[in-house]
């Protein structure tokens, strides 16, 4: 090969390397192993980590403990779809481009929007990128959302609106559900969109129509974040007004992988089409005749349009998207519904028999379907370490991003969460907030000479 | 060429909504278990849905059938040579599928206490110091979800430093070569774009780039660039031009996309970046998915750390006897803050840190190594006869990981595109190239073969572009027409873009 390229020497290949960049040592890391080495130290790592498996996971928070079925595995699995890049030449890339078009058709059944895009990274992600659009629509540079949206995502939306500089207002919550009041106060005819969530962090179900009048009144794009996993039950946010619905897309078809990778779903009215960020397959016809798909309105991005691109992103987490849609496809349109009822009845199950429980309370009492938040007359994070000692996953703890929750825990239930292991649940909350309280009770009693006087 | 279709060809397309039949389905859910009441007592009857979505109905079976003759009508790499320019399509090793999957990684619920996610925290450490030794910077943060946003967060970063220092800079330098993706981040940062032209052998011109500093004097934020470049050429002028623009004040970033061309063997750190993107489904081995899922952790220098993304992994070390502990660091108070929910593309990263682990240090340059020789074979093989008079190479010199083609003799003498030899090179059964990029050179064909191919599959493609080329000289119709032999033949993306049909319609 060296002498086909024209040179003596392998070095020379690099010679056009200056002498001083070079590295000109080995890298600082160990050598290679073999395959058996590597599964073993990697097997290792896994064995230290507590997952849905070892323990009874209750927690959410967006993400969540569903069950995939083994043919989202054995397809997603295939060389065909695991293998190849994004779709840039169709006639060698129908299966994956016709798999968008499916999936494309079933998140806009989901939403009730009439165009979906491809995919994108991931929930929190896909609120900025939502507001970019905004911008682009209004060429209005305020946000008015919600603290009812997910944390990572106004944390995200923040990180991004300084650099495409615009306003992040925020309206608090009331009874658990976002104060109508305030949002209708804070939206104003500079506002680009106002951005909410259904079912919000703490689990709420959201009058989305509602509070969306403020939306359309002062002429802003409502955007609603949704778990997908709701809307066979929940009206869905096209019908509700919404100008863009999206959301973390892991309860479809994907594993919980510590947060990633997964997909953000991204749905829009037709008004927004050409402003979309991310890829999008349509349907054409090859010189034939014969039907096939395309990558559809290439225009709006990167590679055509550089900096006037609607947005910067190419990544479509194809895969990711195609788990979703065979997920989709194995529930079916009963299915799918079903499944949505069961989380609703199971999490009523939860909520009522949680707050029977001596030292838990309901956080809040507006309506849930799938998770669900508590206040506990005892520590958290302590009750938390309690309960998993007993091969339990309790739930969130507010407090780690609502500093006006700190007793509160947020619980989830997918379907894998059966009766026995809410009863299970139920019990050993109660067991710990008591153990937490008589340890707490004696305590103060232990410490009572001590702080003698000053109480 | 006589037609007849293919038997893939005559089945026409059908989506999985036009297979469904009412009633049908795959999934037995379990049963409630608990007492059921109505929904409307619930959840109030105006927030209820009242029609189900219209997803398919349909047998398991038929969904395996449906999907595998899908699966059919994709090329990949795993069926053959997938030579796409800056795409690094490198083999994807199976044992990090099997090791990805492992519980304790796939099911890892995202908010567990760290205290009960101490191996995932590890590996994120180990690998953070794994990409840092790579890039010879000291801090990386593996948070971003891909190249593009990867390039979003270093100049976010960049902003964030500016600002600290009390300074408000509004451009950003980008050679007119750079990937797509930089002047699209550049604008989302809040950044305008300023092009800096391109040398003879591809490299960044240095008067125009001394130029454009003094023209945008205290105004510059940053630099973008890849080395080697989009043309695989290694810009040997890259630590004047590093002194250059940390003169000017500004921060200087490298795009990973081609990073495998230099591992082991020269670091970005080392030539003077304050910023790098990492791309693992890139020189790391991620599957590519069909366009994902990827990662772009970034790796910084000791200036741009304080205002890494958060939360970021650290590293304890224990006392009173136990051993060091892994967390997330939240309070980062100079911090830009979140690019996303929780904490990365956690698979993505397992994935490629048993590759890391498999190739070792010596391993990974090996790999560099092997992947610029392999371009520069192809290259020498592609110079010779027909190519070498009608594709000549854009940038003569010897080249990196890949390199760049032009067809612009070949369309001149035979009328022939290079998309038409794109589409050809189907029929031959290979992937083509990247296309009319970079965009400074007509009819641009972007070669990039990687090290996990033989010499064996890169003879039989430079013999395939030998014989689409002489078959051009008997009959150019035959490429103008290609391709015969796919699903689908060429296909109209005009009418896809002007009237965009992007989902199903169903009706009731």
């Amino acid at each position: 090969m060296l002498q086909a390229i024209g040179v003596e020497t392998f070095d020379e290949l690099f010679a056009q390397i200056p002498e001083p960049l070079r590295l000109g040592r080995p890298l600082a890391m160990a050598d290679g192993k073999s395959e058996e080495e590597v599964y073993e130290r990697l097997a290792e790592l896994a064995g230290r980590n507590a997952d849905a498996e070892e323990q009874v996971c209750f927690v959410g928070a967006g993400m969540y403990d569903h069950y995939v079925p083994a043919i989202v595995d054995a397809i997603t699995s295939r060389s065909e779809f695991l293998t190849p890049y994004t779709p840039y030449q169709p006639e060698i890339s129908q299966g994956g481009l016709q798999v968008m078009f499916e999936f494309q058709t079933a998140m806009s059944e989901l939403t009730g929007l009439p165009v979906s895009n491809a995919g994108l990274y991931e929930g929190p992600s896909s609120v900025a990128s939502a507001g970019y659009l905004a911008m682009g629509a209004t060429k209005r540079s305020r946000f008015v959302v919600s603290r009812g949206l997910h944390p990572h995502s106004r944390e995200t939306l923040a990180t991004y609106a300084v650099g495409y500089d615009a306003d992040v207002v925020e309206v608090g919550l009331e009874g658990g559900l976002t104060d109508a009041a305030a949002l209708a106060e804070a939206v104003d005819g500079e506002t680009a969109a106002v951005i909410l969530q259904s079912p919000n962090f703490l689990g709420a179900v959201e009058d989305i129509e509602a509070l969306g009048a403020a939306a359309k009144e002062h002429g802003a794009l409502l955007i609603v974040a949704c778990d997908p996993m709701t809307l066979g039950i929940l009206k869905p946010p096209g019908e509700c007004g919404a100008d863009i619905a999206l959301g973390e897309g892991q309860p479809l078809g994907n594993r919980l992988d510590f947060g990633g990778p997964s997909f953000g779903f991204f749905c829009a009215t037709e008004a927004q089409i050409r402003r979309m960020p991310g890829r999008i397959a349509g349907e054409t016809e090859d010189v034939d005749g014969r039907r096939g798909f395309v990558l559809a309105l290439q225009t709006r991005e990167q590679h055509i349009r550089r900096e006037k691109a609607t947005n910067n992103i190419c990544t479509a987490q194809a895969l990711n998207a195609l788990g979703a849609m065979v997920h989709l496809a194995w529930l079916g349109r009963q299915g799918f519904r079903e499944l949505g009822e069961l989380l609703v009845q199971r999490t009523a199950y939860a909520r009522e028999r949680l707050a029977a429980v001596p030292g838990v309370e309901l956080l809040h009492e507006a309506p849930v379907a799938r998770e669900f938040a508590v206040r506990l007359d005892a520590s958290v994070e302590k009750v938390l370490d309690r309960v998993a000692e007993r091969g339990i996953a309790a739930g969130y703890p507010l407090g780690r991003e609502y500093p006006e929750f700190e007793d509160g825990l947020l619980v989830a239930i997918t379907e894998r969460r059966i009766k026995a292991q809410i009863d299970k649940l139920a019990e050993a909350l109660g067991a710990a907030i008591a153990a937490e309280r008589d340890e707490s009770l004696s305590q103060s009693e232990s410490d009572a000479p001590l702080i003698g006087g000053t109480a | 060429m006589a037609l007849t279709q293919t038997p893939m060809q005559a089945e026409a397309a059908q989506t999985i909504y036009e297979k469904s039949k009412p009633g049908r389905r795959a999934a037995a859910l379990p049963a409630a278990e608990v007492p059921e009441r109505p929904l409307g007592e619930l959840i109030p009857e105006n927030l209820l849905r009242v029609e189900a979505p219209k997803l398919p109905e349909i047998a398991e079976s038929e969904i395996v059938r449906h999907y595998n003759r899908l699966s059919r009508r994709n090329f990949d790499l795993d069926s053959g040579f997938y030579p796409l320019g800056s795409c690094t399509m490198k083999h994807n090793p199976r044992l990090n599928e099997r090791v990805a999957a492992l519980p304790g990684h796939a099911r890892l619920h995202p908010a567990q206490d760290p205290r009960q996610a101490q191996g995932a925290l590890e590996l994120m450490w180990l690998l953070q110091e794994s990409l840092s030794e790579i890039c010879g910077l000291p801090h990386v943060s593996l948070q971003p979800s891909a190249g593009s946003h990867g390039e979003l967060a270093g100049l976010l970063l960049t902003r964030a430093y500016h600002a600290d220092r009390g300074e408000e800079r509004t451009k950003v330098l980008a050679p007119d070569t750079s990937h797509g993706t930089n002047p699209a981040s550049v604008t989302m940062a809040g950044y305008e774009v300023v092009k800096v032209a391109t040398d003879e052998v591809g490299g960044v011109e240095m008067d125009d780039l001394r130029a454009k500093l003094a023209e945008n004097e205290g105004e510059v934020a940053c630099l973008m660039l890849t080395n080697p470049n989009t043309l695989g050429v290694f810009d040997e002028n890259i630590a004047e031009i590093a002194n250059l623009i940390h003169e000017a004040g500004g921060t200087l970033y490298y795009d990973g996309a081609n990073l495998n061309a230099v591992m082991g063997k020269s670091r970005p750190g080392d030539m003077g970046f304050d910023i790098v993107h990492v791309n693992l489904h890139k020189s790391f081995s991620q599957p590519h998915g069909g366009g994902g899922p990827g990662a772009g952790p970034i790796a910084v220098s000791d200036r741009i750390e304080p205002f890494l993304p958060r939360p970021q992994v650290v590293r304890r070390e224990g006392s009173n006897g136990h051993g060091p502990a892994f967390d997330l660091e939240f309070d980062r108070p100079k911090s830009i803050g979140r690019l996303r929910g929780f904490q990365g593309n956690f698979g993505v990263f397992v994935r490629s840190y048993a590759y890391i682990l498999s190739l070792g240090g010596d391993g990974l340059t090996e790999a560099s190594e092997i992947a610029v020789l392999n371009a520069n074979y192809l290259k020498a093989r592609l110079a010779e006869g027909k190519a070498g008079e009608r594709l000549p190479i854009a940038f003569d010199r010897h080249c990196m990981h890949e390199f760049v083609l032009s067809g612009k003799p070949m369309k001149r003498d035979l009328g022939l595109a290079t998309l038409d030899l794109a589409k050809r090179l189907l029929d031959f059964g290979f992937h083509p190239p990247t296309v009319y990029f970079p965009l400074l050179v007509d009819e641009a064909l972007m070669i990039e073969p990687t090290e996990t191919e033989t010499k064996e599959s890169l003879d039989a493609f430079a013999e395939a572009v030998q014989q689409i080329l002489a078959e051009g000289e008997q009959d150019p119709d035959l490429a103008k027409n290609a391709p015969y032999t796919t699903p689908v033949r060429r296909l109209d993306e005009v009418k896809a873009t002007r009237q965009p049909v992007v989902r199903q319609p169903l009706g009731n």
